[in-house]
Parts: C-alpha cells; sequence; structure tokens
C-alpha cells in the first residue's frame, strides 16, 4: 500500500466523512478517533464506561461520544439510533472493540463456556449486529456516492494457532470470515468490507495478554491507525466517493437537479 | 381481513395482491414482487429508522402516570431534537386499545414531563386534551441517549408481545425519524433488493419520517396524516429522472414515500433533491404526478392511508379488492400482507406529461 502521499491529500478524502468506531476510548480505538478526527472525519464512538467516554469527548473537540456495550444485544439499536441520528447517517463504521476472553489467558479445555461466548459476543455477535442495525444507512451513503465501508479489527490470531489464545483466536477467525462474505454479497450495493489485523500493539488489551511483554518492542497504536485509516481512504475512493467533500457535492447536485 | 398478531416481517407465507393498470386483480406470494416490475422501474423506499417514541413516566404537577407518544418534529436534523407534537395518553399501556386508553391529566403549558432520564415541558396544548407540543430538556446528545434507552417503540394492542426496536427497523432503515415504521418497507430484505436490479429496475430511497397512523380519537385521527419532513438525495432524484426518461414507472414503496414524492412535485412540477414538509392530504381527488405504482400493507376504509389508495385507482376495484383481501384470508396491519396497485391509466392521462414534472 502507498502510504507516502502527501497530508493534505488524506486529510481531504476523509473530510466530512462519518465515522463510527466501537471501543474509543483506549488502545487502537483512542488512536483511531484522534486520527479520524485530525483527517477532518465527524466522529461517533462506543465504549461502555460513561466516565471513559466524557474523558475523550473533552479531548477531541467536535467528537460524539456513546455510552453502550456491544456484546449487548439489548444496546445495539440504542447505540445504532445515536450514532445515526447524532452524525447525520454513516459511511464509515469500524468494528473495533476486542474481548480477549478469559485473563491471565488458558488453554482452551481449560476455558469456561460462559467465557467464550463472552468472546464470541464481543469480537462476533456485537459486529454483527452493530453493522446489521447500520447497513441500511451504508448502503443509502454508496447510492448518494459517499462511499461506504466497514472495518473489522481483527489479529493474526485469527490465522494461526496460539496456544492460549482459544476464545480470542476463534472469535476473530470467525469476524474475519465474516467480513469477506459481507464483502462478497454486498460488492453491488457498494458496501466494502475490510478485516485488518493491526500488528501487536502497545495496547491494554495487549498488556492483559501478555502482562510481560516489552512494550518498546510493541508496535505504536498511533501507527496502526494511520495505516488502518489510510485503508479506509483508500476503500472509499476505491467504492465510488465521488467528491472531496460530500455535503459539497450534495449541494451541488441540488442546484443541478434544480 | 385477519389481523397480523405476530412481529415477524417477511413472512414465508406473505402475499401480494396486485391490481394492475387495467384494474385486474392478481394473487401472487409476495416474494414474488421483482416479477411484477419491468427494466427501467424505480423501486422507491423509506428509510426511515423508527424511533422509540413511546415515553413511560409522569405528570410533574399531579403525579399521575401518562405515556408520551411521540408523533411529529420539524425537521430532520438531528441537532434539532427538542421539540415534538406528540399525544399523551393517561395510565395504562398498550395491552388497552388505544380507543380504551384514558385521557392524561388536564395538561397545561409549562406543565413539565418527567420521562426517565429526559424532562420535557408542554410549549403549547393543540386544542385536543391529548395533543401537545413538547420541548425536552438538555442537550441534544443527553436527549437521543435519553430517547434510545428509556423510550420503546410504540406497541399496538393487536400484537401480543411487546415490540422492540429490531422488530419495527426495516433493513433498509438508516436515519432515526419514523414515528412509526414505515411498514410497507418490512417486505425490503437484501435479496428483495438485488431481485429488483436483476430485473432491470433501480433500487433508491428517501427519509421521511412517518408519522402515527391512528391514534384511537376520532377527532385526532382526522386530524392525521401530521405535517412530516422529508428528505430526498440528489442521488435518488437523479435516478427517478433517469427512470422517468427511459420510461420506467417510479414505484413506491409505501403511503409516506407517495406523500414526499408528490409533495416535492408540488412546488414547481420537479422532484428535487433536498428538504421538505409535506403537508398535503391525498385522496381520490389528487392528481398523481409522479408515482406510477405503490406497494403498501392493506389499509381499512376511512383511514388515511386507504384515502392515499384511492388516488391510485376507482373505488369499485378497491371495493373489489377489498372483498378478495377478505375471501382469500390477507392478513392486515403493520406485519400483515402487501397489495401493489398500479395507478389507472385514466389517472395518467391526468397528469402533466412526465419530461415537464422531472428535471432532465
Amino acid at each position: 500500500m502507498d502510504t507516502s502521499y502527501p497530508t493534505e491529500i488524506r486529510q481531504d478524502i476523509l473530510r466530512g466523512v462519518r465515522v463510527a468506531i466501537t471501543g474509543g476510548t483506549s488502545g487502537l480505538g483512542l488512536t483511531l478517533v484522534r486520527e479520524c478526527s485530525a483527517r477532518g472525519a465527524i466522529v461517533a464512538f462506543v465504549a461502555r464506561t460513561r466516565e471513559r467516554v466524557e474523558r475523550v469527548v473533552r479531548e477531541i473537540a467536535g467528537s460524539h461520544g456513546i455510552v453502550g456495550d456491544v456484546a449487548k444485544k439489548e444496546d445495539i439499536h440504542p447505540i445504532a439510533l445515536q450514532i445515526l441520528a447524532r452524525l447525520g447517517g454513516v459511511d464509515v463504521l469500524v468494528n473495533n472493540a476486542s474481548s480477549l476472553g478469559p485473563t491471565p489467558l488458558v488453554l482452551l479445555a481449560d476455558t469456561e463456556c460462559e467465557a467464550f461466548e463472552d468472546a464470541l459476543a464481543t469480537n462476533v455477535l456485537g459486529p454483527f449486529r452493530l453493522t446489521k442495525a447500520l447497513l441500511g444507512a451504508l448502503a443509502a451513503s454508496a447510492r448518494d456516492g459517499r462511499g461506504a465501508c466497514v472495518v473489522n479489527v481483527s489479529s493474526d490470531a485469527a490465522i494461526n494457532p496460539y496456544p492460549t489464545w482459544g476464545a480470542y483466536g476463534t472469535s476473530k477467525a470467525a469476524l474475519h470470515h465474516m467480513t469477506r462474505i459481507w464483502n462478497e454479497e454486498l460488492i453491488d450495493e457498494g458496501v466494502s468490507f475490510i478485516s485488518v489485523d493491526p500488528g501487536d500493539m502497545d495496547t491494554p488489551l495487549h498488556a492483559l495478554a501478555v502482562p510481560d511483554a516489552d512494550a518498546s518492542a510493541l508496535k505504536r497504536p498511533e501507527t496502526s491507525a494511520r495505516e488502518l485509516v489510510d485503508r479506509i481512504e483508500q476503500a472509499l475512493t476505491d467504492s465510488g466517493r465521488t467528491a472531496v467533500d460530500a455535503s459539497a457535492m450534495n449541494l451541488q447536485n441540488l442546484a443541478d437537479v434544480a | 381481513m385477519i389481523a397480523a398478531s405476530v412481529p415477524i416481517q417477511r413472512a414465508h407465507h406473505a402475499k401480494l395482491l396486485v391490481i394492475d393498470k387495467n384494474a385486474w386483480i392478481i394473487h401472487a406470494p409476495r416474494s414474488s414482487f421483482a416479477d411484477f416490475l419491468r427494466r427501467f422501474d424505480i423501486v422507491v423506499a423509506n428509510d426511515a429508522a423508527t424511533l422509540p417514541a413511546s415515553l413511560a413516566g409522569f405528570h410533574a404537577p399531579t403525579g399521575e402516570a401518562l405515556e408520551v407518544r411521540l408523533a411529529g418534529s420539524r425537521s430532520l436534523d438531528g441537532d434539532d431534537v427538542g421539540h415534538f407534537v406528540a399525544i399523551v395518553f393517561g395510565p395504562g399501556d398498550f395491552r388497552t386499545r388505544t380507543e380504551n386508553r384514558l385521557l392524561p391529566p388536564r395538561l397545561r403549558r409549562g406543565d413539565r414531563l418527567a420521562l426517565g432520564p429526559l424532562c420535557a415541558i408542554v410549549e403549547r396544548t393543540l386544542d385536543h386534551p391529548r395533543l401537545v407540543a413538547l420541548r425536552f430538556e438538555g442537550s441534544s446528545a443527553s436527549i437521543w441517549e435519553g430517547i434510545s434507552q428509556h423510550g420503546r417503540p410504540i406497541q399496538y394492542a393487536h400484537v401480543h408481545t411487546p415490540l422492540a426496536l429490531w422488530d419495527v427497523w426495516t433493513p433498509i432503515a438508516g436515519a432515526p425519524f419514523a414515528f412509526e415504521p414505515p411498514s410497507a418497507g418490512f417486505m425490503l430484505d437484501w435479496k428483495t433488493v438485488a431481485s429488483i436490479r436483476e430485473h432491470g429496475a433501480d433500487f433508491a430511497t428517501i427519509t421521511h419520517a412517518a408519522g402515527i397512523s391512528s391514534t384511537g380519537d376520532d377527532a385526532l385521527d382526522r386530524r392525521l396524516p401530521f405535517d412530516e419532513p422529508y428528505r430526498i438525495s440528489a442521488a435518488t432524484a437523479h435516478a427517478l429522472c433517469r427512470a422517468k426518461n427511459n420510461g420506467g414507472r417510479i414505484v413506491a414503496v409505501g403511503t409516506t414515500v407517495v406523500r414526499a414524492l408528490e409533495h416535492s412535485a408540488l412546488i414547481n412540477g420537479t422532484v428535487r433533491a433536498g428538504a421538505g414538509i409535506a403537508t398535503q392530504r391525498i385522496g381520490a381527488a389528487t392528481p398523481l404526478r409522479v408515482v406510477d405504482a405503490i406497494v403498501s400493507g392493506t389499509h381499512e376504509p376511512g383511514t388515511s392511508h386507504y384515502e392515499l389508495l384511492r388516488a391510485f385507482v376507482d373505488d369499485a376495484t378497491l371495493r373489489r379488492a377489498a372483498d378478495e383481501l377478505d375471501a382469500r384470508d390477507y392478513r392486515t396491519h403493520e406485519f400483515g400482507d402487501s397489495i401493489f396497485i398500479e395507478r389507472r391509466l385514466r389517472c395518467a392521462a391526468r397528469a402533466k406529461p412526465a419530461e415537464r414534472l422531472l428535471a432532465a
């Protein structure tokens, strides 16, 4: 992927794009909120803890914080409703919120069924439900020439069978494969789906999994966020986003039609 | 007809009664809907998601329990969420038919209504003990959060189990501005959308703040539909224009789409991209300038929805269709079967030439 183009061009692609990010108050999610906002996107983020949500809203001017848990079925539509109301629709959804499953990590044979279910709820069912709830709005964005894209944050644990990462790896493998099927099925609707492995980052989630890891040897989440947002910009361009600033485009088209 | 009492949006056995432009009646499985489309037709649906518009709480001055049903708003701007027209019921819940619901305590300007985490102020009473204009206190973020978490979808006495939001959001639901579901869109799963395209037709959406379908009060029902804001995107306006220029038909999914498109064309004879507020009533005497066919639920005579169907077809044909719906056990209400009515030829002759109505 070519990431060498100037920053000002990257900013233009995302300007006015409506982005929703789950798990937006720590780790990769928080850096994604910062990166998308810095490039001109209108960002809503979701997280479970009100105090953390409020802190990020104070830090990042113009961001929209929503309190909710994507693992809970009953929270999905209230989350979707608030995203759609406060952004006026949605062009990009980033399913970033993740659960490691049981910590400290344990062998699959020692994993409680309930802990396995919890990992699937956060990492598979939650993204599935939220995507489904937002799909009408995403498809409308695609038809309107804004482009539409869903990013599911995966892991190399989705591919490689690491011992003790069973609940996490299994759920990320399911998410990865689901992403590919979504993409095949919705190509005609103009909604693209990307599965991204951001690498081993210095995040709270990684610290939970590997408490004694050498943080200096890990990737900075800011680096992963920049790479991931580059992928989003590329996907929007590929999916037919027809204008740098979609709101300006709509005004222009309105004049044309009138 | 039979009341559809189970909240299943797309029952496998759902039926479609088709009235073609010659007033012939055809019965078909609803899953074959796309077979009735032709190349260059365009199917237009309302993508409004449904609000949890029923808010339980109490009347602060008296302490009496009440239910507020949000029923109208003035715009589709998410930042303009403070103001609503609302219908207020006294104590009780959806298991009591709305016709039998108690009146709320007497509502006066300035009264506070405590609705879970939300606080609403009665800004005006609107010439009926149930009808008020409300203003919510707080930021738009806190109001959206309060509605999302405390509100429930408006419920129906004929549906036996409480409805959740996922029961009333259509598969294509987007912007959350409908007060009751634009339920004609329940039939539109993504396979059907793909099938529409496979038949050489196009698919587009508008957003229209579908209002309350009935209140249980004759005097209030006569005031329906309330004014409803809508928005038509530039892409949809262009797609409509393209279909019309290619000789395709404009097929509206639901009465709200008819109301929005025809209102948009009222202004200067063209479907314009942009926002508007549909204020008109559509009935037997209304010339349809844009819409050629409608897919809708089945409706009872006397309702505003039924009146709108009279713009498409004569009363004798509608009566004949009603007899067929009864005789063949069609299911009515939100989760029921569907009808597809193509505008009568005589109506088409009454309309202005298409090229003058839609901008090239």
